[in-house]
Protein backbone atom coordinates (compact mmCIF):
# COMPACT_ATOMS: atom_id res chain seq x y z
CA UNK A 1 0.00 0.00 0.00
CA UNK A 2 1.23 3.45 -0.86
CA UNK A 3 -1.04 6.17 0.46
CA UNK A 4 -0.90 9.72 -0.80
CA UNK A 5 -2.75 12.63 -2.31
CA UNK A 6 -3.69 13.65 -5.83
CA UNK A 7 -4.13 17.38 -6.37
CA UNK A 8 -6.30 18.62 -9.22
CA UNK A 9 -4.75 21.86 -10.45
CA UNK A 10 -7.64 22.33 -12.85
CA UNK A 11 -10.14 22.98 -10.09
CA UNK A 12 -8.08 24.32 -7.18
CA UNK A 13 -9.32 27.84 -6.54
CA UNK A 14 -6.53 28.75 -4.11
CA UNK A 15 -8.84 29.36 -1.16
CA UNK A 16 -6.37 28.01 1.46
CA UNK A 17 -9.19 26.05 3.13
CA UNK A 18 -7.08 22.87 3.10
CA UNK A 19 -4.22 24.66 4.82
CA UNK A 20 -6.55 25.95 7.53
CA UNK A 21 -8.24 22.56 8.00
CA UNK A 22 -4.81 20.94 8.19
CA UNK A 23 -3.67 23.38 10.84
CA UNK A 24 -6.90 22.94 12.79
CA UNK A 25 -6.73 19.15 12.78
CA UNK A 26 -3.01 18.80 13.42
CA UNK A 27 -2.81 21.47 16.10
CA UNK A 28 -4.27 18.76 18.33
CA UNK A 29 -2.95 15.74 16.44
CA UNK A 30 0.05 13.43 16.68
CA UNK A 31 2.72 16.11 16.13
CA UNK A 32 0.89 18.94 17.89
CA UNK A 33 1.24 21.80 18.49
CA UNK A 34 1.98 23.70 15.29
CA UNK A 35 3.53 26.72 16.96
CA UNK A 36 2.73 30.21 15.72
CA UNK A 37 5.21 33.03 16.19
CA UNK A 38 3.72 36.50 16.70
CA UNK A 39 0.24 35.42 15.51
CA UNK A 40 -1.15 38.89 16.21
CA UNK A 41 2.14 40.77 15.83
CA UNK A 42 3.74 42.66 13.00
CA UNK A 43 5.51 39.64 11.54
CA UNK A 44 3.17 36.65 11.83
CA UNK A 45 4.75 33.32 11.02
CA UNK A 46 4.48 29.72 12.12
CA UNK A 47 4.54 26.02 11.36
CA UNK A 48 2.27 24.77 8.56
CA UNK A 49 2.12 21.36 6.91
CA UNK A 50 0.40 22.58 3.80
CA UNK A 51 1.07 25.74 1.83
CA UNK A 52 -0.63 27.12 -1.26
CA UNK A 53 1.24 29.21 -3.78
CA UNK A 54 -0.05 30.81 -6.96
CA UNK A 55 1.73 31.01 -10.29
CA UNK A 56 1.12 32.67 -13.62
CA UNK A 57 1.93 30.42 -16.55
CA UNK A 58 2.49 31.77 -20.07
CA UNK A 59 2.37 35.33 -21.37
CA UNK A 60 -0.71 37.49 -21.84
CA UNK A 61 -3.13 36.79 -23.51
CA UNK A 62 -2.23 33.12 -23.33
CA UNK A 63 -1.60 33.18 -19.60
CA UNK A 64 -3.28 31.40 -16.77
CA UNK A 65 -3.22 31.58 -12.99
CA UNK A 66 -2.64 28.24 -11.32
CA UNK A 67 -2.99 27.69 -7.60
CA UNK A 68 -0.58 25.18 -6.25
CA UNK A 69 -1.02 23.45 -2.87
CA UNK A 70 1.97 21.55 -1.52
CA UNK A 71 2.35 19.23 1.43
CA UNK A 72 4.61 16.22 2.02
CA UNK A 73 4.68 13.98 -1.07
CA UNK A 74 5.41 10.84 1.01
CA UNK A 75 8.17 10.02 -1.46
CA UNK A 76 9.05 6.43 -2.28
CA UNK A 77 12.79 7.26 -2.24
CA UNK A 78 12.64 9.78 0.57
CA UNK A 79 16.13 11.15 1.18
CA UNK A 80 14.75 13.03 4.19
CA UNK A 81 14.55 9.65 5.92
CA UNK A 82 17.92 8.38 4.66
CA UNK A 83 19.84 11.41 5.92
CA UNK A 84 18.23 11.61 9.38
CA UNK A 85 21.00 10.71 11.86
CA UNK A 86 18.74 9.97 14.82
CA UNK A 87 16.18 7.71 13.21
CA UNK A 88 13.45 10.19 14.12
CA UNK A 89 12.34 10.36 10.47
CA UNK A 90 10.93 7.14 9.19
CA UNK A 91 8.79 5.74 6.41
CA UNK A 92 6.15 3.22 7.37
CA UNK A 93 6.52 -0.08 5.55
CA UNK A 94 2.80 -0.83 5.61
CA UNK A 95 1.45 2.30 3.89
CA UNK A 96 4.46 4.45 2.90
CA UNK A 97 3.59 7.36 5.18
CA UNK A 98 6.66 9.41 6.16
CA UNK A 99 6.62 10.59 9.77
CA UNK A 100 8.86 12.24 12.36
CA UNK A 101 9.06 10.72 15.83
CA UNK A 102 8.91 13.85 17.98
CA UNK A 103 10.56 12.11 20.92
CA UNK A 104 13.70 11.25 18.92
CA UNK A 105 14.28 14.35 16.76
CA UNK A 106 17.24 16.54 17.76
CA UNK A 107 16.31 19.47 15.51
CA UNK A 108 19.37 19.40 13.25
CA UNK A 109 17.36 20.52 10.18
CA UNK A 110 19.28 18.08 8.00
CA UNK A 111 16.12 16.33 6.71
CA UNK A 112 14.67 19.67 5.61
CA UNK A 113 17.82 20.24 3.55
CA UNK A 114 17.23 16.89 1.85
CA UNK A 115 13.56 17.59 1.03
CA UNK A 116 13.12 19.22 -2.39
CA UNK A 117 9.49 20.13 -1.77
CA UNK A 118 9.77 22.29 1.34
CA UNK A 119 7.52 19.90 3.23
CA UNK A 120 9.43 20.00 6.53
CA UNK A 121 9.40 22.88 8.96
CA UNK A 122 11.22 23.16 12.25
CA UNK A 123 9.09 24.11 15.25
CA UNK A 124 11.35 26.58 17.06
CA UNK A 125 9.35 26.13 20.26
CA UNK A 126 9.67 22.35 20.60
CA UNK A 127 12.95 22.22 18.69
CA UNK A 128 11.71 19.36 16.54
CA UNK A 129 10.96 18.86 12.87
CA UNK A 130 7.31 18.75 11.81
CA UNK A 131 5.56 17.78 8.64
CA UNK A 132 2.34 16.48 7.08
CA UNK A 133 1.32 13.20 8.70
CA UNK A 134 -1.19 12.35 5.98
CA UNK A 135 -3.54 12.64 8.95
CA UNK A 136 -2.43 9.23 10.13
CA UNK A 137 -4.38 9.85 13.34
CA UNK A 138 -7.57 10.19 11.33
CA UNK A 139 -7.50 7.86 8.33
CA UNK A 140 -7.33 4.74 10.54
CA UNK A 141 -9.71 5.96 13.25
CA UNK A 142 -12.26 3.19 13.75
CA UNK A 143 -14.52 5.49 15.77
CA UNK A 144 -15.48 7.85 12.95
CA UNK A 145 -17.69 6.96 9.97
CA UNK A 146 -15.94 5.29 7.04
CA UNK A 147 -16.36 8.25 4.69
CA UNK A 148 -14.67 10.55 7.19
CA UNK A 149 -11.53 8.43 7.42
CA UNK A 150 -9.72 10.80 5.10
CA UNK A 151 -7.21 13.61 5.64
CA UNK A 152 -8.69 16.85 6.96
CA UNK A 153 -7.53 18.80 3.90
CA UNK A 154 -9.25 16.37 1.52
CA UNK A 155 -12.54 16.47 3.42
CA UNK A 156 -12.62 20.23 3.60
CA UNK A 157 -11.69 21.20 0.04
CA UNK A 158 -14.77 22.95 -1.40
CA UNK A 159 -13.61 22.38 -4.99
CA UNK A 160 -12.82 18.68 -4.53
CA UNK A 161 -9.31 19.40 -5.72
CA UNK A 162 -7.75 16.91 -3.33
CA UNK A 163 -8.09 13.15 -3.48
CA UNK A 164 -6.72 10.57 -1.09
CA UNK A 165 -5.98 6.95 -1.83
CA UNK A 166 -3.62 4.11 -2.62
CA UNK A 167 -1.38 4.85 -5.59
CA UNK A 168 -0.09 1.26 -5.58
CA UNK A 169 -3.52 -0.16 -6.37
CA UNK A 170 -4.07 0.31 -10.13
CA UNK A 171 -7.85 0.25 -9.68
CA UNK A 172 -8.07 2.84 -6.91
CA UNK A 173 -9.82 6.11 -7.73
CA UNK A 174 -6.54 8.04 -7.40
CA UNK A 175 -4.61 5.68 -9.71
CA UNK A 176 -7.37 5.83 -12.27
CA UNK A 177 -7.58 9.61 -12.31
CA UNK A 178 -3.77 9.90 -12.53
CA UNK A 179 -3.84 7.57 -15.53
CA UNK A 180 -6.75 9.26 -17.28
CA UNK A 181 -5.76 12.87 -16.68
CA UNK A 182 -2.00 12.50 -17.12
CA UNK A 183 -1.14 13.08 -13.47
CA UNK A 184 2.51 13.88 -12.88
CA UNK A 185 5.13 14.14 -10.12
CA UNK A 186 7.10 17.29 -9.27
CA UNK A 187 10.84 17.49 -10.05
CA UNK A 188 11.03 13.88 -11.26
CA UNK A 189 14.68 14.50 -12.23
CA UNK A 190 15.72 14.38 -8.56
CA UNK A 191 14.54 10.78 -8.31
CA UNK A 192 12.52 10.99 -5.07
CA UNK A 193 9.54 9.29 -6.73
CA UNK A 194 6.90 11.26 -4.81
CA UNK A 195 3.61 9.50 -4.10
CA UNK A 196 1.54 12.66 -4.47
CA UNK A 197 0.58 13.45 -8.05
CA UNK A 198 -0.70 16.61 -9.69
CA UNK A 199 -3.40 16.66 -12.35
CA UNK A 200 -2.69 19.24 -15.06
CA UNK A 201 -5.09 21.93 -16.13
CA UNK A 202 -7.55 20.59 -18.71
CA UNK A 203 -7.65 21.96 -22.22
CA UNK A 204 -10.73 24.17 -22.36
CA UNK A 205 -12.21 25.91 -25.39
CA UNK A 206 -12.59 29.58 -24.51
CA UNK A 207 -16.14 30.89 -24.57
CA UNK A 208 -16.35 33.34 -27.44
CA UNK A 209 -17.18 36.96 -26.67
CA UNK A 210 -17.78 37.80 -30.34
CA UNK A 211 -21.35 38.00 -31.76
CA UNK A 212 -22.97 38.41 -28.40
CA UNK A 213 -26.02 39.95 -30.10
CA UNK A 214 -27.13 43.58 -30.11
CA UNK A 215 -26.77 45.57 -26.90
CA UNK A 216 -30.04 46.12 -25.05
CA UNK A 217 -31.40 49.46 -23.80
CA UNK A 218 -29.62 49.13 -20.45
CA UNK A 219 -26.27 48.44 -22.12
CA UNK A 220 -26.69 51.35 -24.52
CA UNK A 221 -27.33 53.67 -21.57
CA UNK A 222 -24.22 52.28 -19.84
CA UNK A 223 -22.13 52.87 -22.96
CA UNK A 224 -23.28 56.49 -23.13
CA UNK A 225 -22.49 56.96 -19.45
CA UNK A 226 -19.09 55.37 -19.95
CA UNK A 227 -18.28 57.80 -22.74
CA UNK A 228 -19.31 60.81 -20.61
CA UNK A 229 -17.57 59.86 -17.38
CA UNK A 230 -13.81 60.32 -17.66
CA UNK A 231 -11.84 57.67 -15.76
CA UNK B 1 21.43 28.59 2.38
CA UNK B 2 21.61 30.54 5.57
CA UNK B 3 25.26 30.44 6.74
CA UNK B 4 25.12 29.39 10.41
CA UNK B 5 28.23 30.40 12.35
CA UNK B 6 28.21 27.25 14.49
CA UNK B 7 28.46 25.04 11.40
CA UNK B 8 31.14 27.24 9.79
CA UNK B 9 33.29 27.05 12.92
CA UNK B 10 32.61 23.32 13.28
CA UNK B 11 33.77 22.42 9.77
CA UNK B 12 36.81 24.73 9.73
CA UNK B 13 37.98 23.76 13.21
CA UNK B 14 37.43 20.00 13.03
CA UNK B 15 38.84 19.88 9.46
CA UNK B 16 42.05 21.57 10.61
CA UNK B 17 42.20 19.29 13.68
CA UNK B 18 41.86 16.07 11.68
CA UNK B 19 44.31 17.34 9.04
CA UNK B 20 46.78 18.25 11.76
CA UNK B 21 46.56 14.85 13.39
CA UNK B 22 46.95 12.88 10.15
CA UNK B 23 49.95 14.98 9.07
CA UNK B 24 51.50 14.79 12.56
CA UNK B 25 51.36 11.03 12.29
CA UNK B 26 52.94 11.02 8.83
CA UNK B 27 55.66 13.47 9.93
CA UNK B 28 56.30 11.28 12.96
CA UNK B 29 56.41 8.08 10.92
CA UNK B 30 58.74 9.51 8.26
CA UNK B 31 60.79 11.53 10.81
CA UNK B 32 60.26 14.67 8.73
CA UNK B 33 63.00 17.28 9.31
CA UNK B 34 64.91 14.84 11.54
CA UNK B 35 61.89 13.92 13.66
CA UNK B 36 59.84 16.13 15.95
CA UNK B 37 60.78 16.24 19.65
CA UNK B 38 58.26 14.49 21.91
CA UNK B 39 57.07 17.80 23.35
CA UNK B 40 56.15 19.14 19.90
CA UNK B 41 54.36 15.91 18.98
CA UNK B 42 52.28 16.16 22.15
CA UNK B 43 51.44 19.83 21.56
CA UNK B 44 50.39 19.10 17.98
CA UNK B 45 48.41 16.04 18.98
CA UNK B 46 46.59 17.74 21.84
CA UNK B 47 45.87 20.81 19.75
CA UNK B 48 44.38 18.54 17.09
CA UNK B 49 42.10 16.98 19.69
CA UNK B 50 41.10 20.42 21.00
CA UNK B 51 40.27 21.65 17.49
CA UNK B 52 38.19 18.56 16.76
CA UNK B 53 36.48 18.70 20.15
CA UNK B 54 35.72 22.41 19.85
CA UNK B 55 34.31 21.84 16.37
CA UNK B 56 32.04 19.03 17.51
CA UNK B 57 30.86 21.04 20.51
CA UNK B 58 30.11 23.99 18.28
CA UNK B 59 28.04 21.79 15.97
CA UNK B 60 25.85 21.01 18.98
CA UNK B 61 24.86 24.68 19.13
CA UNK B 62 23.25 24.21 15.75
CA UNK B 63 20.72 21.77 17.19
CA UNK B 64 17.28 22.95 18.24
CA UNK B 65 16.81 20.00 20.59
CA UNK B 66 20.30 18.99 21.81
CA UNK B 67 19.01 16.62 24.47
CA UNK B 68 18.49 14.04 21.73
CA UNK B 69 21.98 14.53 20.25
CA UNK B 70 23.15 11.17 21.55
CA UNK B 71 20.71 9.51 19.17
CA UNK B 72 22.71 10.89 16.22
CA UNK B 73 25.08 7.91 16.47
CA UNK B 74 22.34 5.45 15.65
CA UNK B 75 21.74 5.76 11.91
CA UNK B 76 25.30 5.34 10.61
CA UNK B 77 24.09 2.84 8.05
CA UNK B 78 22.37 5.49 5.93
CA UNK B 79 23.22 8.98 7.21
CA UNK B 80 26.53 10.74 6.57
CA UNK B 81 25.83 13.05 9.50
CA UNK B 82 25.58 10.04 11.77
CA UNK B 83 28.71 8.48 10.22
CA UNK B 84 30.62 11.69 10.78
CA UNK B 85 29.78 11.59 14.48
CA UNK B 86 30.57 7.88 14.85
CA UNK B 87 33.94 8.11 13.07
CA UNK B 88 34.88 11.21 15.07
CA UNK B 89 34.10 9.37 18.31
CA UNK B 90 36.04 6.25 17.28
CA UNK B 91 38.96 8.53 16.34
CA UNK B 92 39.43 9.81 19.89
CA UNK B 93 40.52 6.59 21.68
CA UNK B 94 43.07 5.76 18.96
CA UNK B 95 44.45 9.29 18.99
CA UNK B 96 44.62 9.27 22.78
CA UNK B 97 46.45 5.92 22.95
CA UNK B 98 48.91 7.16 20.31
CA UNK B 99 49.57 10.36 22.25
CA UNK B 100 49.83 8.57 25.59
CA UNK B 101 52.41 6.13 24.20
CA UNK B 102 54.25 9.02 22.57
CA UNK B 103 54.45 10.65 25.98
CA UNK B 104 55.50 7.48 27.86
CA UNK B 105 58.12 6.50 25.23
CA UNK B 106 57.97 2.76 25.92
CA UNK B 107 60.18 0.93 23.37
CA UNK B 108 58.24 -2.30 23.91
CA UNK B 109 55.03 -0.61 22.77
CA UNK B 110 56.43 1.37 19.83
CA UNK B 111 54.55 -0.95 17.42
CA UNK B 112 51.27 -0.23 19.23
CA UNK B 113 51.98 3.50 19.11
CA UNK B 114 52.48 3.38 15.35
CA UNK B 115 49.46 1.16 14.74
CA UNK B 116 47.04 3.25 16.82
CA UNK B 117 48.42 6.45 15.29
CA UNK B 118 47.96 5.00 11.83
CA UNK B 119 44.38 3.98 12.57
CA UNK B 120 43.77 7.45 14.05
CA UNK B 121 45.06 9.06 10.85
CA UNK B 122 42.87 6.76 8.75
CA UNK B 123 39.82 7.65 10.84
CA UNK B 124 40.71 11.34 10.52
CA UNK B 125 40.64 11.02 6.73
CA UNK B 126 37.37 9.09 6.77
CA UNK B 127 35.80 11.65 9.12
CA UNK B 128 36.73 14.65 6.95
CA UNK B 129 35.37 12.76 3.96
CA UNK B 130 32.14 12.15 5.88
CA UNK B 131 31.86 15.84 6.75
CA UNK B 132 32.13 16.66 3.06
CA UNK B 133 29.57 13.99 2.18
CA UNK B 134 27.02 15.52 4.60
CA UNK B 135 26.78 18.26 1.98
CA UNK B 136 27.89 16.32 -1.09
CA UNK B 137 25.08 13.76 -0.87
CA UNK B 138 22.22 16.29 -1.07
CA UNK B 139 20.53 16.14 -4.46
CA UNK B 140 18.54 19.24 -3.57
CA UNK B 141 21.54 21.60 -3.77
CA UNK B 142 23.37 21.59 -7.09
CA UNK B 143 26.35 23.55 -5.71
CA UNK B 144 26.97 20.81 -3.15
CA UNK B 145 26.01 17.65 -4.98
CA UNK B 146 29.52 17.11 -6.34
CA UNK B 147 32.55 14.92 -5.56
CA UNK B 148 34.51 18.17 -5.47
CA UNK B 149 32.90 18.96 -2.10
CA UNK B 150 34.50 16.15 -0.03
CA UNK B 151 37.70 16.68 -2.05
CA UNK B 152 37.68 20.36 -1.02
CA UNK B 153 37.06 19.49 2.62
CA UNK B 154 39.98 17.03 2.63
CA UNK B 155 42.36 19.43 0.85
CA UNK B 156 41.49 22.46 2.99
CA UNK B 157 41.62 20.50 6.25
CA UNK B 158 45.07 19.20 5.39
CA UNK B 159 46.32 22.59 4.21
CA UNK B 160 45.34 24.33 7.46
CA UNK B 161 46.51 21.32 9.50
CA UNK B 162 49.92 21.42 7.78
CA UNK B 163 50.28 25.13 8.55
CA UNK B 164 49.56 24.57 12.24
CA UNK B 165 52.01 21.65 12.26
CA UNK B 166 54.64 23.93 10.73
CA UNK B 167 53.99 26.56 13.39
CA UNK B 168 54.48 23.96 16.13
CA UNK B 169 57.54 22.41 14.45
CA UNK B 170 59.15 25.85 14.19
CA UNK B 171 59.46 25.80 18.00
CA UNK B 172 61.09 22.36 18.05
CA UNK B 173 64.50 22.91 16.54
CA UNK B 174 63.91 20.66 13.53
CA UNK B 175 64.79 21.36 9.90
CA UNK B 176 61.71 23.18 8.59
CA UNK B 177 62.32 22.67 4.84
CA UNK B 178 60.20 19.53 4.65
CA UNK B 179 57.34 21.08 6.64
CA UNK B 180 57.28 24.17 4.44
CA UNK B 181 57.34 22.02 1.30
CA UNK B 182 54.41 20.04 2.73
CA UNK B 183 52.40 23.21 3.37
CA UNK B 184 53.12 24.59 -0.09
CA UNK B 185 52.22 21.34 -1.85
CA UNK B 186 48.93 21.12 0.04
CA UNK B 187 48.29 24.82 -0.54
CA UNK B 188 48.62 24.39 -4.30
CA UNK B 189 46.39 21.31 -4.30
CA UNK B 190 43.74 22.96 -2.10
CA UNK B 191 43.72 26.21 -4.11
CA UNK B 192 43.50 24.30 -7.39
CA UNK B 193 40.60 22.15 -6.16
CA UNK B 194 38.76 25.24 -4.87
CA UNK B 195 39.30 27.03 -8.17
CA UNK B 196 37.91 24.03 -10.06
CA UNK B 197 34.91 23.99 -7.70
CA UNK B 198 34.15 27.68 -8.26
CA UNK B 199 34.53 27.19 -12.00
CA UNK B 200 32.23 24.18 -11.91
CA UNK B 201 29.36 25.70 -9.96
CA UNK B 202 29.40 28.87 -12.08
CA UNK B 203 27.89 26.83 -14.92
CA UNK B 204 24.19 26.28 -14.28
CA UNK B 205 24.26 22.89 -16.01
CA UNK B 206 21.04 20.91 -16.40
CA UNK B 207 19.57 21.33 -12.95
CA UNK B 208 15.99 21.82 -11.83
CA UNK B 209 14.02 24.86 -12.96
CA UNK B 210 10.76 26.47 -11.93
CA UNK B 211 9.24 24.52 -14.85
CA UNK B 212 10.28 21.07 -13.61
CA UNK B 213 9.39 22.09 -10.05
CA UNK B 214 5.81 22.92 -10.98
CA UNK B 215 5.39 20.72 -14.03
CA UNK B 216 4.27 23.72 -16.12
CA UNK B 217 6.71 23.08 -18.92
CA UNK B 218 4.82 24.80 -21.72
CA UNK B 219 5.68 28.39 -20.94
CA UNK B 220 7.15 30.95 -18.65
CA UNK B 221 6.24 30.53 -14.98
CA UNK B 222 6.06 33.47 -12.59
CA UNK B 223 5.26 33.46 -8.91
CA UNK B 224 2.13 35.48 -8.12
CA UNK B 225 1.73 34.73 -4.44
CA UNK B 226 3.92 32.89 -1.94
CA UNK B 227 0.97 32.02 0.27
CA UNK B 228 2.52 33.32 3.48
CA UNK B 229 2.24 36.69 5.19
CA UNK B 230 5.69 36.97 6.62
CA UNK B 231 8.76 34.71 6.35
CA UNK B 232 8.55 30.97 7.01
CA UNK B 233 11.05 28.38 8.14
CA UNK B 234 11.72 27.80 4.45
CA UNK B 235 12.57 31.41 3.65
CA UNK B 236 14.71 31.73 6.78
CA UNK B 237 16.67 28.55 6.19
CA UNK B 238 16.92 28.53 2.40
CA UNK B 239 16.06 32.02 1.23
CA UNK B 240 19.49 33.55 1.85
CA UNK B 241 21.07 34.89 -1.31
CA UNK B 242 24.33 36.64 -1.94
CA UNK B 243 24.81 39.24 -4.68
CA UNK B 244 27.17 38.18 -7.42
CA UNK B 245 29.60 41.01 -6.81
CA UNK B 246 29.94 40.22 -3.09
CA UNK B 247 30.49 36.56 -3.89
CA UNK B 248 33.23 37.57 -6.31
CA UNK B 249 34.85 39.85 -3.73
CA UNK B 250 34.79 37.04 -1.17
CA UNK B 251 36.34 34.61 -3.64
CA UNK B 252 39.16 37.08 -4.18
CA UNK B 253 39.54 37.31 -0.40
CA UNK B 254 39.72 33.52 -0.13
CA UNK B 255 42.47 33.29 -2.72
CA UNK B 256 44.43 36.35 -1.60
CA UNK B 257 44.23 36.00 2.18
CA UNK B 258 43.71 32.26 2.37
CA UNK B 259 46.27 31.10 -0.16
CA UNK B 260 48.45 33.84 -1.69
CA UNK B 261 49.53 35.65 1.48
CA UNK B 262 50.55 32.43 3.31
CA UNK B 263 52.39 31.28 0.17
CA UNK B 264 54.26 34.58 -0.08
CA UNK B 265 55.09 34.61 3.63
CA UNK B 266 56.56 31.13 3.45
CA UNK B 267 58.52 31.61 0.22
CA UNK B 268 60.01 35.07 0.73
CA UNK B 269 62.16 34.35 3.75
CA UNK B 270 59.49 35.13 6.36
CA UNK B 271 59.46 31.50 7.41
CA UNK B 272 60.36 32.06 11.01
CA UNK B 273 58.25 32.74 14.08
CA UNK B 274 56.07 35.72 13.29
CA UNK B 275 55.79 35.02 9.56
CA UNK B 276 54.55 31.47 10.15
CA UNK B 277 51.99 32.55 12.74
CA UNK B 278 50.79 35.29 10.41
CA UNK B 279 50.40 32.66 7.68
CA UNK B 280 48.32 30.46 10.00
CA UNK B 281 46.03 33.33 10.92
CA UNK B 282 45.47 34.62 7.39
CA UNK B 283 44.89 31.08 6.11
CA UNK B 284 42.28 30.42 8.80
CA UNK B 285 40.58 33.75 8.01
CA UNK B 286 40.51 32.72 4.37
CA UNK B 287 38.99 29.37 5.32
CA UNK B 288 36.20 31.00 7.36
CA UNK B 289 35.37 33.17 4.35
CA UNK B 290 35.51 30.11 2.11
CA UNK B 291 33.12 28.20 4.37
CA UNK B 292 30.73 31.14 4.71
CA UNK B 293 30.61 31.39 0.93
CA UNK B 294 30.12 27.63 0.63
CA UNK B 295 26.80 28.05 2.44
CA UNK B 296 25.87 31.44 1.03
CA UNK B 297 26.26 30.28 -2.57
CA UNK B 298 24.28 27.08 -2.12
CA UNK B 299 20.81 27.42 -3.62
CA UNK B 300 18.23 24.90 -2.47
CA UNK B 301 15.62 23.81 -5.03
CA UNK B 302 12.77 24.82 -2.71
CA UNK B 303 13.53 28.40 -3.80
CA UNK B 304 12.02 27.46 -7.16
CA UNK B 305 8.62 27.39 -5.47
CA UNK B 306 9.30 30.89 -4.21
CA UNK B 307 9.85 32.23 -7.69
CA UNK B 308 13.52 31.55 -8.49
CA UNK B 309 13.75 30.54 -12.15
CA UNK B 310 16.60 28.06 -11.79
CA UNK B 311 18.91 26.87 -9.04
S1 LIG C 1 8.14 15.49 0.31
FE1 LIG C 1 10.02 15.92 1.46
S2 LIG C 1 9.50 15.38 3.56
FE2 LIG C 1 7.94 14.41 2.28
S3 LIG C 1 8.77 12.34 1.88
FE3 LIG C 1 9.40 13.63 0.16
S4 LIG C 1 11.46 14.32 0.74
FE4 LIG C 1 10.47 13.58 2.63
S1 LIG D 1 15.74 17.50 12.30
FE1 LIG D 1 15.05 15.66 13.43
S2 LIG D 1 14.00 14.40 11.90
FE2 LIG D 1 15.24 15.92 10.79
S3 LIG D 1 17.21 14.91 10.35
FE3 LIG D 1 17.47 16.03 12.29
S4 LIG D 1 16.95 14.53 13.86
FE4 LIG D 1 16.15 13.70 11.94
S1 LIG E 1 -2.95 15.06 4.84
FE1 LIG E 1 -3.40 15.93 6.88
S2 LIG E 1 -1.41 16.62 7.61
FE2 LIG E 1 -1.18 16.32 5.40
S3 LIG E 1 -1.63 18.32 4.45
FE3 LIG E 1 -3.57 17.20 4.53
S4 LIG E 1 -4.53 17.82 6.46
FE4 LIG E 1 -2.35 18.38 6.58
Amino acid sequence: MRLGLVIDLDVCVGCHACAIACKEWNASGATAPLTDYQPYGAEPSGVWFNRIRSYEVGDYPNNKTINFPMSCMHCEDADCVTVCPTGASYKRAEDGIVLVDQTKCMGCNYCSWACPYGARELDRESGTMKKCTLCVDRIYDQKIPMEERQPACVLTCPAHARMFGDIDDPDSAVSRVVRERGGYQLMPELGYNPTNHYLPVRKATPISTENMGKAGFKDRLKNIANRIVKR
Amino acid sequence: MHPAFSVIFFTVSSGAGFGLFALLYLADLLKLGGGLPVEQKLIAGLLALVLVGAGLTSSMFHLANPKNAWRAFSRYRTSWLSREGVFAMVFFPFALIYLALTWLQLPAFEWLRLVTGGLGALLAWITIFSTGMIYGCLKTIRQWNSPLVPANYLALGHFTGALILLAIASQGGVALGGYIALVLALLVAAAALKAIYYFWIANPGTGSTIQTATGFTRGKVRLLDTGHTHGTFLTQEFGFQIARKYALALKLFVFLIGFLVPALLLTTGQDTGFGIYAAVITALLGMVAERWLFFAEARHVVNLYHGTQRC
